[in-house]
């Protein structure tokens, strides 16, 4: 009951403020609403018993990816406080697209025989996220660094291409 | 950790809001109103404003939030690994160093190339 309840407000923080995101004149205001949308669907994960993914939903989408959006819109004229139309003459196609698309999605939910039993949980996600890297997906782990290794020098190198 | 120990982190957050939104309320509806001009200014530590709040940042800004997000993945790896490594021993010491080595190479490269460099 409570958990339904939660699920309710948590849905409609993110919903209602992932609609600002794709109707504000101001694309600030758009960029800054993304914080209560990733805050939304960090409640969501915590209800699926993933407070590690939570954890990263926080620090990265609500911290750094917003910083990072705010950024690039500040370097444009959007910073200027510009206003801007989000929708242009394709509104009525977008919306059947939209509509054709949720149908077909609740179709398939609705269809799915989805399992029952999940299985047991570990108590603390982030701890056995932390076994499993270093005993069995060590090589995944070290990778890991690698790739963001390979995405450090290429922002540098697109970034700098660009001044 | 149960779903009904977040309630503790409901609470605050609710608290959290009321703080921040209290206070403007009580000054909404008790302090009086007489508003002119030089009281609507943005306050500017006592210099008299120029220009427009909304302005275009310094493309600067850009490298460093990008090496931010980076930085801060890393770190969010950290973490499980903190909880655990005690109970792993020396592996996941050396295992975690590889890891930190190998980010390393990308902090020089960024320094070499003077991404950290207001320049």
């Amino acid at each position: 009951m409570g958990e339904l309840a939660a699920f309710i407000i948590l849905s409609a923080i993110a919903l209602v403020s992932a609609v600002v995101v794709v109707t504000s004149g101001n694309i600030v205001r758009s960029a800054l609403s993304l914080v209560p949308t990733f805050l939304g669907v960090t409640g969501l994960y915590i209800l699926l018993q993933a407070e590690f993914v939570a954890g990263i939903q926080v620090l990265i989408y609500a911290g750094a990816i917003t910083v990072l959006i705010l950024f690039v819109i500040m370097l444009t004229e959007g910073g200027t406080g510009l206003r801007v139309r989000q929708v242009n003459e394709q509104v009525a196609a977008g919306l059947l697209a939209t509509v054709v698309l949720a149908g077909l999605l609740i179709g398939v939910f609705l269809r799915t025989d989805w399992p029952r039993g999940p299985g047991a949980l570990p108590q603390y996600t982030a701890e056995a996220i932390g076994r499993t890297f270093l005993t069995t997906a060590v090589l995944i782990f070290e990778v890991t660094s690698l790739l963001l290794l390979v995405s450090l020098i290429g922002a540098i190198i697109v970034a700098r291409r660009e001044r | 950790m149960l779903l009904l120990d977040w309630l503790y982190v409901g609470v605050f957050a609710v608290v959290g809001l009321a703080m921040a939104a209290l206070p403007l309320a009580i000054v909404w509806a008790l302090a009086p109103r007489f508003p002119y001009p030089q009281k609507r200014l943005t306050y500017e530590s006592g210099v008299v404003p120029f220009g427009q709040a909304w302005a275009q940042f310094n493309v600067r800004y850009y490298l460093f939030s990008l090496v931010f997000v980076i930085f801060d993945v890393e770190v969010i790896y950290l973490y499980p690994w903190a909880i655990v490594f005690q109970a792993l021993g020396k592996f996941a010491f050396v295992e975690m160093l590889i890891f930190l080595v190998i980010l390393l190479v990308g902090l020089a490269y960024a320094w070499r190339k003077g991404a950290l460099e207001w320049a």
